[in-house]
């Protein structure tokens, strides 16, 4: 066992975990985030991505104990006092999912994409998004989506 | 996944003395992870090598580009100094995986797998690279031994891959369309005296195209390797490419690398 000191969503988190457990599982099943989903469970489809000190990863690779006293941001950490992120609204107003599984990652990779290009093409928010695996909607409304964002963050 | 205890030794000494034979060194954790939950591999230590402070970063000097075991695919290919020295090694890093892929992953990591379809080990054969690790230096073209082996010892860790800068380079690959590795992975680099040209996922290991790089020795223009016929009877052959498809795209993707240096 390890014990590990978080900062998830702006709330500090310490507890002992086993050392083989990963940040997906961590976060759903110790702190009951279940935003963060698991999808392919083997670093493909992106469901599981969260932010680590700012940075998307994918919770499914990546254990628990290697981030101690970091700062975690998931999907539920995004809207401000009830009001959503424009990431999220710009998913919400374009029509950015179907079924929703992929969504959680899909905005957390693209809120990370916005972090370091403001203005993304159309091209580069498809290259980054390239982590990201929907099987509903043909990506075209969530490449809108973030278009839209990347013009109010 | 199998149980295994997490260890975060201080420096690399601390790092080497708790290798074992059931060990694996843990930096970005891209493949060992995923292995390990496949049940691909089992480890009973598992070493994270990240709080080493001295494995991490990037020096440029004149004539080389030293980069960190532990420095990550998105800071190389972030690199103004990268870019600027070795810009087809940056353009390389940046297309590795997926953007949490390159937040992740790191060089060493790369290196040490040394996967049949893993970009950087092409990188290191063009460029002649030395790699430096605890105990001594080895030149690439020793340190890949076979399929998923290197020159490396127990207990013996990666700490630098230092870089020839050349005149002129270029690195053109053809992804897997879902998992980004190379199908053909093939990096150019026009050295004072010698032009090599090293080839990734085309066979069990990387290497070097001797052909292509007399070829282009001699003459360092497209037209001189038009045409030329790659042998494919090493190559791998699979779901995504047959061994005669993959000969041709060593052809091709070598005559687009020099195009674009």
């Amino acid at each position: 066992m390890t014990k590990i000191t978080l900062e998830v969503n702006g709330k500090k988190v310490s507890k002992d975990v086993a050392d083989h457990t990963l940040l997906s599982v961590f976060l759903r099943d110790n702190l009951n985030l279940t935003g963060t989903h698991v999808g392919c469970d083997t670093s493909q489809c992106g469901a599981c991505v969260v932010h680590v000190n700012g940075k998307s990863i994918k919770s499914c690779s990546t254990l628990a104990a290697d981030i101690d006293g970091s700062k975690v941001t998931t999907i539920e950490g995004l809207a401000k006092d009830g009001k959503l992120h424009p990431m999220q609204e710009a998913f919400k107003k374009t029509h950015g999912l179907q079924c929703g599984f992929c969504t959680p990652g899909m905005v957390m990779s693209a809120v990370d994409l916005l972090q370091t290009k403001k203005n993304p093409s159309e091209q580069e928010i498809r290259e980054w998004l390239e982590g990201n695996i929907c099987r509903c909607t043909g990506y075209q409304n969530i490449v809108a989506a973030v278009k839209d964002a990347s013009t109010k963050m | 996944m199998k149980t295994f205890n997490y260890h975060t030794p201080k420096d690399v000494k601390e790092a080497s003395n708790l290798a074992s034979t059931s060990s694996a060194f843990l930096a970005g954790g891209m493949t060992t992870i995923p292995s390990l939950k496949l049940g691909l591999a089992t480890y009973k230590d598992i070493i994270d090598i990240k709080s080493i402070k001295k494995l991490s970063g990037i020096k440029v000097s004149g004539k080389s580009v030293t980069i960190g075991a532990t420095t990550k695919h998105a800071e190389v290919a972030a690199s103004k100094e990268v870019q600027k020295a070795i810009p087809a090694l940056a353009k390389l890093a940046g297309n590795i995986g997926d953007a949490q892929v390159r937040n992740r992953g790191t060089i060493g990591g790369s290196i040490s797998n040394n996967d049949p379809s893993a970009c950087y080990p092409s990188a290191c054969m063009a460029l002649n690279a030395v790699i430096h690790t605890n105990s001594r230096k080895i030149p690439a073209e020793k340190f890949f031994t076979g399929m998923f082996e290197t020159a490396l010892k127990k207990g013996e860790l990666v700490e630098a891959v230092e870089f020839q800068v050349p005149e002129k380079a270029d690195y053109q690959k053809h992804p897997n369309p879902a998992s980004r590795y190379a199908i053909i992975g093939v990096f150019v680099a026009k050295h004072k005296k010698e032009v090599n040209v090293a080839v990734t996922g085309a066979k069990s290991c990387v290497y070097i195209d001797k052909d292509l790089s007399k070829k282009l020795s001699s003459s360092f223009s497209s037209s001189a390797i038009e045409g030329m016929k790659v042998d494919d009877s090493e190559m791998n052959s699979d779901m995504h490419a047959s061994s005669e498809y993959r000969a041709n795209l060593v052809s091709l993707y070598a005559k687009k690398a020099v195009e674009a240096c």
